[in-house]
C-alpha cells in the first residue's frame, strides 16, 4: 500500500492547481520573526482562523507556547475595514496582556480590504490605546504574495522601520540578521559572532523564546529576544550582515539606504564554504582575527568530511524548502561530493533557480530545479530518477516511506522530530550535525537492508 | 507539582478577580459568558452567552469558519479532492494536521487526504478575479487524479472579490461528468469553527446527500454523525457495531468515503455524537427522509453501553437486544477493571476541559470514570443548546452573525420520505427513555459550583490554573505548552497528542491509562534543580 497512492510518474502540466506545496503563506513569517523581540505580542489583522492557524503550526514546530492576538474580524469587519477592530484589539491587548511592543502583520483579508495600518495606529495612539513608552510596529504581508520567508523578512525590515534610529554615532556594533532560521541557529550566530570577539546585534532573535525551559513559570514575555534599545542602537551601526537574500536582504538594505548602515547579503552560514564566508566577511568587517577556536571548529569539520567522504560520494540527493536553506545546502552538498538532483521551492524568486545551476554546473547529471515548484513535483522526479535521499520538512515522509528513501528533517515544519529546536545547522558545529544526519540516515538504511553477509560492524 | 487547591476556591470570587483586570466592554461581556454552575428546581442551568463574536485582541482558543468546514466536515473523508481557492495557506494548514486516520479499503481505492489541493491564489488573481484559475484547477485535479467528486473551498479573499465558486462547479460538473460542489466558508463568516460546520452540513446535503438510492443490506442501519475519527475513535465504534450486528451506512464523516454520504439516506437511525457539528444534517436527513435521531455519546465506558442500548431499544429487536448486552457484559467488566487500575493515581483529583463543541461534556464522564472531578469547562464554539439543552432553542437569538448562514428549507421528499415509526411508536419509545432530537446540554449534568467558560482565552486560562491547581487540563495545541510550562500537564482533545482511541469501551481504557501517566508522570518533580531547592548551602563545599 502506498501513501501518496495517486502520485505518477507522469508529468502533466499544472498552471493553476498547487499539490503539496512547498511554501506557505506571509503572516506566519511575521508572527515567527516578530516572536524575537523581547516584550513583544505578535498580531494578526484578519480572521480569527489565521492567528489560530499560524499559533498551531508554530507551536507544533516548537513545542513551546506561541501568543498572538488577533483582530477577529467578522463579515462586517469584511464589509466596513477593519480600523474598529484593530483599535479595539490594540486596546484590549495592552490592558490585558501589557507588552512593550505590538507587530501587527496583515493577512490576504485585511489586504484586500486596504486597511491603512499606520493610519490606524496613529489614531490608537491619538485615542490613547497605546500607553506611553508602548510600541506598535508592522508589516504588509498579504497572504497572495511571496511566501512564509517573506512575510519573515517583511517583519524584520517593519523592526528596523519601526525602531531604529541614528543619533550621528556609530555604536561599533555590527547588524547580524540571520534569516528564518531556528532558535538555535541564531544562537550558533551569536556564538561565531562573540567568538570573533564581534559586538552584534542579533534581529530577530528567538532563541530563548521558543526553546526555553520547564521551571514552573510561565512568562508570557520571556527574558530573551532582541529588545528595543538594541533595534534602535541599529542604525548607529557599523554594518550589517544580511544572512540570506530572501529573509533578510530587505531589512539590510533598508538600513543602508534611511541610515547608510553599509550591509553584505550572504548565504546562510549553512554548510563549509558558507560559514567561511560568514565568518571571513564578519571578521574583515570588525577588524578581528579568527581565533584558533574557530579554525578548531572548523578543521574537525573538515576531518570528518575526509573520515566518511566514502559514503557521501556521489549519492543523489532531492530537496524541498525555503531558498536561501536549499541554496546553502545544495552548496555543502556538492562540497561533499553528493549529487543534488531534484530541488523545488516553492517561495518565489528568480535567482533562486541560477544559483542552483551555478552549484550544480560541474554534476554530470540531469539536475531538476523548479521555483514555485510543489512537493508533488518533486516526487514525481523520484519517482522518474530515484535518489539516495530527501531532505524537506516532515510533510516528506510520506514520500520517504512509499520511495524507501531515508529523510532529513529540515526547514519548516518539522512535527514530528526534536532536534531542530535545540541542535543548529548553521555554522561549523551545524556542519557536523548535518553531516551526522546525512551518515545516520543512509548508513541506518544499508544497515537495515543490505544482504546479510554484507552487513559491516566497522564502517 | 501541587494537585490538590491550596485552599477551597470561591468561584464566584475568582470570576470578579478575571474580570477586573479587563477594559470595562470586555467584562461586561465576558461576565455573561462566565457562570457559576446552578441549577433550577427543574434541573435547569441559567442562560450563558455563546455564539458571539470573540473580542478582537483577546487571545482566543478560536479558528474559523474554512476550519470548521473544509478542516473538520470534510476533511476526514478520503475520496474527494478538496481544493482549496485562496491564497496557499489556508490550504497549508489544514493538510493532515488534524489527525483524521482512514482506511481505504483496497490498496487502489481513492485516497486524497495525504494531499493537499490549492489554487495558491496570486496577486493577479485578486485583482483580476480567480474563477479562471479555479476552473482550470479543477482540470487539472480531475486529469491528476481522476476522482469521482471534487470539493471546492473558498477563503476569505475569495469572497471579497467576489468569485462565483459555485458557478464554477456547476460548470465543471457539466464538463467533467463527476460531483463538483463547492462551499462558500469564508473565514470571515460566523464568530468560529461552527459556521463552517454548518455550511458544510448544507452542502453535503445539497449535493450528496441522498444521490444514491441502492438499498442498503441490514436490518439494523444507522448513520453515525459528528464522529471525526481521530486517533481511530471510528475503528473502534465500526468493530462494535459490527460485533452487536448492527450496520453502519455512514459516519460522518471520519474513515468516511463519498459514496457512504450519498446513500446515508437509506439508514433508520442517525446516531448524533457532536451535536454542534452536525446536528443540522440529523435534523434535514429527518425531514426530508424520515429517519429519526438521537443524540449519542461513545465516549466513557457506562456512556458507551448506555448509547448502545438506546439503539437496540430503538430497533426493538429482541436478538439486538440480547447481542448488545452480550458484548456489553463481555466489555464492561474490562473497561472497569482497567478504571479500578488507574483510581489510586486519579482519584480525587481536579480536571478542567476547554475543548470544541462536545468532547468537554463527552470527556467528563471519562474523568467521572476515573474518581476525577471536573471543576471548570467550556467550549470553544458551541451555542446555547450545547450548554443549556436544546429546550432553549426557541429562546437562542438569532443575531447578524448567524443570520448570515444559510438555513436551508428542507421538505419530505415525496417519493422517498420514509416515517421509520408510527407516532404511537415513537410515543412508546419515548416512554420508555429514549429521547428523540434532544441534547440536554453540558450544564445540566456538571455540578453546582463549578464554573462554565465560553470562549476561554489565555488569561482566564491561567487564572484558573493559578487558582485550582487542576491535575489535568484539556485543551488544545495552542494551549499545550503554556500549561505545561505551569506545571501541569495538558491533554489535547483535539488531536489527541498522538494518542487514541478514546471511544467506545476499549478507547475509554485507553483513556484512563493516558490519563494514569500525565497525572503519575515524575517529569513534573524535574522542575527545581537541587541548587534551587536548597539555596543555603550554595556557599559551601561539602567534599566531607
Amino acid at each position: 500500500m502506498t501513501l501518496l497512492r495517486h502520485t505518477t510518474p507522469e508529468i502533466k502540466p499544472r498552471k493553476a492547481l498547487t499539490i503539496n506545496p512547498a511554501k506557505t503563506c506571509q503572516p506566519i513569517g511575521a508572527m515567527y520573526a516578530a516572536l524575537g523581540i523581547r516584550g513583544c505580542l505578535p498580531h494578526s489583522h484578519g480572521s480569527q482562523g489565521c492567528c489560530a492557524y499560524h499559533r498551531s503550526a508554530l507551536t507544533r514546530h516548537y513545542k513551546e507556547p506561541v501568543m498572538a492576538g488577533t483582530s477577529s474580524f467578522t463579515e462586517g469587519s469584511s464589509v466596513f475595514g477593519g480600523q474598529a477592530n484593530l483599535l479595539q484589539a490594540l486596546e484590549n491587548i495592552f490592558a490585558i496582556y501589557e507588552p512593550d511592543v505590538v507587530a501587527v502583520h496583515t493577512t490576504c483579508l485585511s489586504e484586500t480590504i486596504g486597511d491603512d495600518i499606520p493610519q490606524i495606529v496613529a489614531k490608537a495612539r491619538q485615542e490613547g490605546k497605546v500607553p506611553d513608552g508602548k510600541h506598535v510596529i508592522y508589516a504588509n504581508t498579504p497572504s497572495y504574495v511571496g511566501s512564509h520567508v517573506t512575510g519573515f523578512a517583511n517583519m524584520v525590515k517593519g523592526m528596523v522601520r519601526g525602531f531604529a534610529q541614528k543619533t550621528g554615532k556609530k555604536n561599533g556594533r555590527v547588524n547580524l540578521i540571520p534569516g528564518y532560521v531556528e532558535p538555535a541557529d541564531m544562537a550558533e550566530i551569536k556564538h561565531l559572532a562573540e567568538a570573533l570577539g564581534v559586538k552584534s546585534i542579533l534581529f530577530p532573535d528567538t532563541s530563548g523564546v521558543l526553546n526555553g525551559p520547564l521551571t514552573g513559570q510561565y512568562s508570557m514575555f520571556p527574558e530573551a529576544g532582541v529588545t528595543v534599545d538594541e533595534l534602535k542602537a541599529s542604525g548607529d551601526a557599523i554594518g550589517t550582515l544580511g544572512l540570506g537574500e530572501w529573509a533578510s536582504a530587505e531589512a539590510a538594505r533598508y538600513l543602508d539606504s534611511e541610515f547608510k548602515v553599509p550591509c553584505k547579503i550572504l548565504d546562510l552560514p549553512i554548510g563549509l564554504k558558507a560559514t567561511d564566508r560568514f565568518v571571513d566577511t564578519l571578521r574583515q568587517l570588525a577588524g578581528k582575527s579568527v581565533p584558533e577556536s574557530i579554525n578548531f571548529e572548523r578543521g574537525q569539520l573538515v576531518d570528518v568530511i575526509s573520515d566518511w567522504h566514502q559514503y557521501f560520494y556521489h549519492k543523489k540527493v532531492a530537496l524541498a524548502g525555503d531558498p536561501d536553506q536549499i541554496i546553502s545546502l545544495v552548496e555543502f552538498l556538492v562540497t561533499l561530493d553528493m549529487w543534488p538532483v531534484h530541488i523545488v521551492t516553492g517561495t518565489p524568486g528568480k535567482r533562486f533557480e541560477a544559483r542552483i545551476r551555478e552549484l550544480t554546473a560541474d554534476i554530470p547529471h540531469e539536475v531538476n530545479v523548479k521555483v514555485e515548484g510543489d512537493m508533488f513535483l518533486l516526487h514525481q522526479w523520484i519517482k522518474q530518477t530515484p535518489v539516495d535521499l530527501l531532505i524537506c520538512n516532515s510533510y516528506g515522509k510520506y514520500i520517504a516511506r512509499d520511495e524507501n528513501i531515508p529523510l532529513i528533517r529540515h526547514g519548516f515544519p518539522i512535527l514530528d522530530r526534536m532536534g531542530h529546536v535545540y541542535f543548529p545547522t548553521v555554522g561549523y558545529k551545524g556542519a557536523l550535525r548535518l553531516c551526522e544526519k546525512i551518515l545516520d540516515a543512509l548508513l541506518d538504511k544499508q544497515d537495515l537492508t543490505c544482504p546479510e553477509h554484507q552487513v559491516e560492524l566497522q564502517m | 507539582m501541587t494537585t490538590k487547591p491550596k485552599k477551597t476556591v470561591d468561584p464566584s470570587v475568582l470570576k470578579e478577580e478575571m474580570l477586573r483586570k479587563y477594559p470595562p466592554k470586555v467584562a461586561r461581556k465576558r461576565s455573561k459568558q462566565i457562570l457559576v454552575n446552578e441549577l433550577d428546581e427543574q434541573g435547569h442551568s441559567q442562560e450563558i452567552m455563546s455564539n458571539v463574536r470573540t473580542i478582537p485582541g483577546i487571545i482566543t482558543q478560536r479558528g474559523c469558519t474554512y476550519a470548521g468546514c473544509k478542516g473538520v466536515v470534510l476533511g476526514p473523508t478520503r475520496d474527494i479532492v478538496n481544493i482549496t481557492h485562496g491564497p496557499i495557506g489556508c490550504g497549508f494548514y489544514s493538510w493532515l494536521t488534524r489527525r483524521n486516520q482512514t482506511l481505504p479499503p483496497t490498496p487502489e481505492s481513492e485516497n486524497y487526504m495525504p494531499y493537499c489541493f490549492s489554487t495558491d491564489m496570486g496577486e493577479h488573481d485578486i485583482v483580476f478575479g480567480g474563477e479562471k484559475k479555479l476552473r482550470q484547477a479543477v482540470q487539472e485535479a480531475f486529469d491528476a487524479m481522476n476522482p469521482k467528486a471534487i470539493g471546492i473551498f473558498s477563503t476569505c479573499p475569495v469572497g471579497l472579490i467576489g468569485d462565483d465558486v459555485h458557478a464554477v462547479a456547476r460548470d465543471m460538473k457539466e464538463k467533467l461528468g463527476i460531483n463538483v460542489f463547492a462551499f462558500s466558508c469564508e473565514g470571515y463568516k460566523g464568530v468560529s469553527q461552527s459556521a463552517g460546520h454548518h455550511i458544510a452540513n448544507n452542502q453535503l446535503f445539497k449535493h450528496v446527500i441522498g444521490l444514491d438510492d441502492t438499498p442498503t443490506e441490514g436490518k439494523f442501519k444507522i448513520n453515525l454523525l459528528g464522529e471525526y475519527n481521530i486517533g481511530g475513535d471510528a475503528f473502534e465504534l465500526e468493530e462494535l457495531f459490527t460485533r452487536c450486528g448492527i450496520t453502519l451506512v455512514s459516519t460522518f464523516s471520519g474513515n468516511s468515503s463519498y459514496d457512504q454520504f450519498a446513500k446515508s439516506h437509506s439508514a433508520d437511525l442517525n446516531c448524533v455524537m457532536c451535536h454542534r457539528s452536525i446536528n443540522y444534517v440529523a435534523e434535514m436527513i429527518e425531514k426530508k427522509f424520515g429517519a429519526p435521531w438521537i443524540k449519542v455519546n461513545f465516549i466513557g465506558g457506562e456512556a458507551t453501553a448506555k448509547s448502545l442500548r438506546r439503539i437496540a431499544q430503538y430497533f426493538g429487536d429482541k436478538e439486538l437486544i440480547e447481542r448488545v448486552e452480550a458484548v456489553i457484559a463481555e466489555e464492561l467488566p474490562k473497561v472497569k477493571a482497567a478504571a479500578e487500575e488507574v483510581l489510586p493515581t486519579t482519584e480525587g483529583k481536579l480536571a478542567m476541559l476547554f475543548v470544541g463543541g462536545s468532547r468537554a461534556h463527552h470527556y467528563q464522564e471519562l474523568f467521572h470514570e476515573m474518581g476525577m472531578k471536573t471543576i471548570a469547562a467550556g467550549y470553544e464554539f458551541a451555542h446555547r443548546d450545547d450548554y443549556e439543552g436544546r429546550h432553549v432553542l426557541p429562546s437562542v437569538k438569532v443575531d447578524a452573525d448567524s443570520r448570515n448562514i444559510e438555513e436551508l428549507e428542507v421538505e419530505a421528499d415525496p417519493a422517498r420520505y420514509r416515517a421509520r415509526k408510527t407516532p404511537e411508536e415513537l410515543k412508546a419509545l419515548e416512554d420508555a427513555g429514549v429521547e428523540f432530537k434532544n441534547y440536554p446540554g453540558m450544564m445540566m449534568e456538571m455540578e453546582s459550583k463549578t464554573l462554565i467558560i465560553d470562549d476561554i482565552n489565555h488569561y482566564e486560562s491561567e487564572a484558573l490554573i493559578e487558582k485550582y491547581k487542576p491535575a489535568v487540563f484539556c485543551a488544545g495545541i495552542k494551549e499545550k505548552y503554556v500549561v505545561q510550562k505551569l506545571g501541569v500537564p495538558l491533554k489535547q482533545l483535539h488531536n489527541y497528542d498522538v494518542g487514541g482511541p478514546y471511544a467506545g469501551f476499549g478507547g475509554a481504557a485507553n483513556f484512563y491509562r493516558e490519563i494514569a501517566r500525565l497525572v503519575s508522570s515524575k517529569v513534573w518533580t524535574y522542575m527545581k534543580a537541587p541548587w534551587e531547592e536548597n539555596p543555603e548551602l550554595s556557599a559551601t563545599y561539602v567534599w566531607e
